[in-house]
């Protein structure tokens, strides 16, 4: 059996982190989809946090880790709520729609 | 008291220009007031002075203190200052009140009041100072109020042009003056009469080099103050300005272009006399400068058919008699020509206002004439302002005209002599062209087909009464202060304010020669009167004949046309070379206007950067992170 050690648990991390990022640059459908993507980002964080934390015998990692998804769970209903509202003004959510800011 | 005099003039104009629309008449009246009251009080100071002696110099304030250079706001009474405010303040308080009448139609009334008063505020700081800065200010402040009443109808473009014009021309006998200051300042230190005078004899020897000329210090200076009187005074070359400052209301240019403003430089000439004594090249331009002018004047107004510019040109010609008697060394006998000359001109002027208003605006003395009946005062006021000024015997005129004359052939000297010979042609031409304007206008047939001759009426009583005041003095000052000024105990009069280097001896004179000038005068009416009433094909025969002459005359000796050529044009092309090609095609092109436009160009590239996807921003972002981390890293 494979021992389990720290490098794996930051290379999960680090492989959802790069999931994460390449969602939101390949992703042209849905704004949601980016929203996902950054929880995914998130995610990896906290897994990297938790693994240190483990590793290294020390509990505010964890704690940590806990405002992180508290956070997380926020971020995502207001980002929900202003992708609804957005949807109800511009009647669209895809993401090669929404470029307002373009100069 | 001469506090009072100088500061109630100012004090006017402030409060009827503010309180002008406050109740109807309010600024007329105030203004009228308190000018007349410092005309009053300025009588009573010219009579102290002559009486009791009472000159002196009161200070105001200290105004620049630097070192060893004072200069102060003060008012200095002494002879010459002290006529000049009878002068000043007189005519000023004469032409406010004809003010009230002459411009009851116009709806600006407290705004020209109160430019009338704070004219006369500038120009008694001009003849009370006791310094050239002094000098100076009142001098500009002058300018500027004659730019604003010529101005004063500026919805007229001509008027707004005469208005620039005038200002212009000025300036570059102010640049003139100003240098001629500088340079005292330069080699005095100090700028107040008194010591500048005094060090003067210092300073004859001195040579400095002036543009690659060497020339001695006193001539230089001498030069550049005469420039600066040629501008203000309307000398020949600088003269321009004035026949076209007549667009501006008639008691405006009574007061400023006839009376007060345009004397402004034969009394700098005078009061600077301790300088030009010690200067005879420059003495001698200033008498060639006031010969040419007297004559160049007059022969122009010979041919001139709108009434104010013969007026005007009559007063270039009499201000030239005032600079050649300055010129001669006869300074006291240019400031009784001076003295009168205010006196009849202005009278002159102010009954033209009263022909004009008669006619209704009409200003061609072609489009007048016979009305002597309709307008019996104006006519007796006229005939009395035109004997005046023509030297007829026993008025004003005559005294101070015929002094001028004699005095320049006293002079004894070449230039004295051609300028006595030019005085009694001029006066000549004077009679003439007077005589004419008076015929054209109340003599032979009435040509006026706009008005009616049942319409033109006499002026209202409040224009008369100042033109009754004037014609007083046109007849009896001459006569009565003919000793004071100018007798053989003038000295004592005179005091230190006016500096004889070498006086003109009182001669006696050859009896044909007192008698050749009034008797040229005199004969002139019935020639003009033959020619200009009686036989009029005559003349008009000689114009045809004469064109060219005519056209000479009545176009000015072509001196705007040459002004034009020689200034304007080259300035107007090379104005619009630099504005064309320096300042838009150089400096804007490649300053303010290439600059925005390669900012706008670049962030045009810029803004391209900010497609608006998210993604994109996200993209950056990781890019930029992980720069900085791999720098970090490798640190």
């Amino acid at each position: 059996m494979i021992e389990i050690g720290l490098g794996h648990y930051l290379s999960l991390g680090a492989i959802i982190f790069f999931l994460g990022t390449i969602g939101i640059f390949l992703n042209r459908k849905n704004v949601i989809v980016i929203l996902m993507s950054i929880e995914l980002i998130l995610l990896a964080v906290n897994i990297n946090l938790i693994s240190f934390s483990i590793f290294s015998g020390d509990i505010v990692g964890q704690i940590f880790t806990m405002l992180i998804l508290t956070v997380a769970a926020a971020e995502a209903a207001i980002g929900l709520a202003i992708i609804v509202i957005y949807y109800r003004n511009k009647g669209s959510i895809r993401v090669e729609d929404i470029h307002g800011m373009k100069g | 008291m001469e506090y009072t005099v100088i500061f109630l003039p100012l004090i006017g104009a402030i409060i009827g220009y503010l309180g002008g629309s406050l109740i109807k008449y309010f600024s007329e009246i105030v203004t009228s007031l308190l000018v007349s009251i410092s005309a009053v009080l300025s009588i009573l100071l010219f009579w102290n002075g002559i009486q009791n002696n009472t000159y002196g110099n009161y200070k105001i304030f200290e105004w620049i203190s630097s070192g060893n250079f004072i200069a102060n706001w003060s008012i200095n009474i002494d002879p010459l200052s002290s006529i000049m405010l009878v002068v000043v303040t007189f005519v000023s308080a004469l032409v406010h009140i004809y003010s009230i009448g002459y411009m009851s139609h116009d709806p600006h009334k407290p705004r020209f009041m109160s430019y009338l008063s704070l004219f006369t505020f500038s120009m008694l700081v001009l003849v009370v100072s006791d310094n050239f800065l002094q000098l100076f200010f009142g001098w500009e402040g002058v300018g500027l109020c004659s730019y604003l009443l010529i101005g004063f109808w500026y919805k007229k473009e001509s008027a707004n042009n005469a208005a620039i014009k005038a200002f212009i021309v000025n300036r570059v006998g102010d640049f003139g003056l100003a240098i001629g200051i500088f340079l005292i300042f330069f080699y005095f230190g100090t700028i107040n009469f008194k010591e500048v005078f005094d060090l003067a004899p210092q300073f004859l020897e001195k040579n400095i080099v002036f543009l690659g000329f060497e020339s001695s210090l006193i001539t230089l200076i001498c030069l550049f103050l005469f420039i600066g009187a040629m501008g203000k005074s309307a000398q020949f070359l600088l003269h321009t300005w004035l026949p076209d400052a007549m667009e501006g209301p008639t008691p405006v240019s009574a007061l400023i272009h006839a009376a007060t403003m345009v004397t402004a430089g034969v009394f700098l000439v005078v009061r600077c006399s301790p300088l030009f004594e010690y200067s005879q090249t420059a003495l001698n331009l200033v008498t060639i400068v006031g010969m040419i002018t007297a004559i160049f004047a007059a022969s122009v107004a010979l041919v001139q058919n709108d009434i104010k510019k013969i007026v005007a040109y009559s007063t270039c010609s009499q201000l030239g008699y005032m600079f050649f008697a300055a010129g001669v060394g006869a300074y006291h006998v240019a400031m009784f020509h001076l003295f009168t000359h205010a006196f009849f001109k202005a009278l002159l002027f102010l009954g033209s206002g009263s022909i004009i208003h008669a006619f209704k605006d009409e200003q061609d003395i072609r489009n007048m004439g016979g009305v002597r009946k309709k307008l019996p005062y104006t006519y007796i006021f006229m005939l009395i302002g035109t004997l005046a000024l023509t030297g007829f015997p026993f008025l004003s005129g005559f005294y101070s005209k015929d002094a001028i004359i004699e005095f320049a052939y006293l002079r004894n000297s070449t230039l004295g002599n051609y300028a006595a010979t030019i005085g009694i042609f001029t006066a000549f031409l004077t009679s003439i062209y007077s005589w004419r304007l008076i015929f054209k206008t109340f003599h032979g047939p009435y040509n006026n087909k706009k008005v009616l001759i049942n319409e033109t009426h006499e002026s209202p009583i409040i224009m008369l009464a100042p033109l009754l005041f004037l014609s007083i003095g046109a007849i009896f000052a001459g006569y009565y202060f003919k000793e004071t000024f100018i007798g053989h105990h003038s000295n004592d009069f005179w005091q230190a304010s006016i500096f004889f280097l070498n006086e003109i001896k009182h001669d006696p004179i050859p009896s044909w020669f007192l008698l050749l000038t009034p008797i040229l005068v005199t004969i002139a009416i019935p020639i003009s009167f033959y020619y200009f009433v009686t036989n009029i094909k005559i003349l008009e025969d000689f114009k045809k004949t004469n064109l060219p002459l005519y056209n000479f005359l009545l176009n000015k000796w072509f001196i705007d046309e040459l002004y034009e050529q020689i200034f304007i044009k080259p300035a107007k092309k090379m104005g619009s070379f630099f504005w064309k090609k320096c300042d838009q095609g150089i400096i804007d092109r490649f300053g303010p206007d290439g600059i925005s436009k390669l900012i706008k160009k670049i962030s045009n590239k810029a803004s391209l950067f900010q497609t608006g996807f998210i993604y994109d921003y996200a993209f950056a972002m990781l890019i930029g992170l992980s720069i900085l981390l791999t720098y970090l890293i490798l640190n």
